[in-house]
């Protein structure tokens, strides 16, 4: 296991596009040189199907470059298939449904869950990009009435915040008016995912 | 079909001058579409041209549906597409409805259904209950966020033949056991037919869980409610006197 103390082991994450930014910006910040990052596209949120044969293969093709391979995925709405893939192919992931969970920290977010379970959550991502990923991807945009058909059952937007930004909290305020909602701001910073990285790299 | 359906892109087709097979073709496609008023257009001349509202709803109507399903599976079309495309397909069965209910058509059974505890996601569920329910069941929606205590009040007061239950979260999935596994102590698991459904869950997990059936879309959901109605009736004549009330 220790045969090279020396030289630090060649680590590759395979992530979620969704988290490239802050994957990038823990590695500055605890400067894990070491630790490779490729990444899927985030899009496969929509249809998660597709994510166990996306990452098995996204395994196979850098297994033998790398001294280490790890996943940067939530079960994400697999139904625990992509844990069957990845103990087939002898990969761990970080653990956790979806990212939402970790940034909030999982007991904290199941806490959440259970008090109410009827808030949207808004990463630094979501909210960055709200307007394309969730106003016109479902067709709010287009079709204002489908608020209700897919919103109505919600009571308030939550962000999950990551970082420190006005910019930010201005744009998730904004998403929440788009759905007619009430903000709340919770501070979570990169939750689990930094412990995470500082212990795979 | 295709070159027609582009000339519809712009100028209006007059549905009243096409063949019954090729109004239901276009029909599908306005369905596919989203576009309600054509599906109201089409199902007032199929009627007119005396097709039994049942006619208009399984073969103009659902089976628009059922293509829609394949392409949202085939990622081709996105939920708003979906919402669209069920909403007109909503206004044509308001026209049917009530033509349905005068002919008198013996409901197929009766379905409780509702997502579990801890989920609001409901797309999914909605539309299996409108297809369902164009199918001839009578629907009882608990809507989201269904506690097991929910679930079994229902059963109680409706005493339905079916227990639908839907869940979009692999946080949420396990909760149908806990439903389930409650029928089973209170004894009455037998009681009903118990249909589990989602976009996480499988064949294998509804089977761990107890359920008698996984059902992936709603035109699979149709198929296997009216499947297990069949067998049930056929289990109850053959038992020659039911015991049931
Ligand atoms: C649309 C959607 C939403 C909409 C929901 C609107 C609504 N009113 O339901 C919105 C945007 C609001 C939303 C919110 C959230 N979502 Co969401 N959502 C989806 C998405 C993209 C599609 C689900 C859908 O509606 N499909 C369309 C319908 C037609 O398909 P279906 O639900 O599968 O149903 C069919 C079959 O499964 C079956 N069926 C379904 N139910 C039943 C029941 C029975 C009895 C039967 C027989 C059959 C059956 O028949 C249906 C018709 O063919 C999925 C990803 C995916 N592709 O599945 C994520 C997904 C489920 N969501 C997810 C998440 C994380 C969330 C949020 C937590 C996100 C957030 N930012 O807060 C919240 C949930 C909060 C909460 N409190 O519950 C994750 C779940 C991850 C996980 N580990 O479980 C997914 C997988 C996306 C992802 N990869 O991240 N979501």
């Amino acid at each position: 296991m220790q045969e090279d103390e020396k030289k630090p082991r060649k680590v590759l994450l395979i992530a979620c596009g969704a988290l490239a930014r802050e994957i990038l910006a823990i590695r500055e910040q605890k400067g894990l040189e070491n630790l490779h990052v490729t990444c899927l596209p985030a899009k496969l949120h929509n249809r998660p199907a597709l994510i166990p044969a996306r990452v098995r293969a996204k395994i196979r093709a850098a297994k033998s470059c790398y001294d280490k391979i790890f996943v940067l995925y939530g079960d994400c709405g697999t139904g625990g298939m992509l844990d069957v893939v990845l103990r087939e192919e002898g990969v761990e992931r970080i653990g956790g449904p979806h990212c939402y969970a970790f940034f909030a920290g999982q007991e904290r977010f199941e806490r959440m869950m259970e008090s109410d379970p009827t808030r949207f959550f808004l990463t630094d991502y979501l909210a960055r990009h709200f307007r394309t990923l969730i106003y016109e991807g479902y067709g709010l945009d287009r079709h204002p009435h489908l608020r209700d058909l897919l919103f109505g059952n919600y009571r308030g937007v939550v962000y999950l915040a990551q970082t420190e930004s006005e910019e930010l909290v201005r744009a998730a305020e904004r998403a929440a008016e788009m759905l007619e909602l009430p903000l709340e701001v919770m501070r979570t910073d990169y939750g689990e995912l930094a412990p995470f990285l500082e212990r795979i790299a | 079909m295709t070159e027609d359906k582009d000339k519809n892109q712009d100028e209006d087709i007059d549905l009243k001058a096409l063949s019954d097979q090729e109004l239901v073709e276009q029909m599908w496609d306005d369905l596919y579409d989203g576009l309600q008023e054509p599906i109201l257009e089409g199902t007032n001349i199929l009627l007119e041209r005396k097709w039994l509202p049942y006619d208009v709803l399984t073969k103009a109507l659902i089976e628009g549906m059922r293509i829609v399903g394949i392409d949202f599976r085939d990622g081709i079309l996105f939920v708003p597409e979906v919402l669209m495309s069920a909403g007109a397909m909503k206004a044509g069965m308001a026209i049917l409805k009530p033509l349905l209910a005068e002919t008198g058509a013996p409901s197929l059974g009766k379905i409780v259904i509702g997502t579990v505890k801890g989920d609001i996601h409901d797309i999914g569920k909605n539309l299996v209950s409108m297809m369902l329910e164009g199918a001839g069941f009578e629907i009882i929606d608990l809507g989201v966020n269904v506690s097991v205590e929910t679930y079994l009040e229902a059963l109680e007061k409706h005493q339905p033949d079916i227990l639908g239950m839907s869940a979009l979260l692999t946080t949420t999935m396990p909760y149908m056991k806990v439903v389930i596994d409650t029928l089973k102590e209170k004894n009455l698991r037998d009681d009903y037919i118990v249909l589990v459904g989602g976009a996480p869950l499988n064949e294998e997990f509804g089977k761990a869980v107890g359920a008698d059936s996984y059902c992936r879309d709603a035109a699979v959901a149709v198929e296997t409610a009216k499947d297990f109605m069949k067998r049930k009736h056929n289990i109850k004549a053959g038992a020659g006197k039911a015991s049931a009330s």
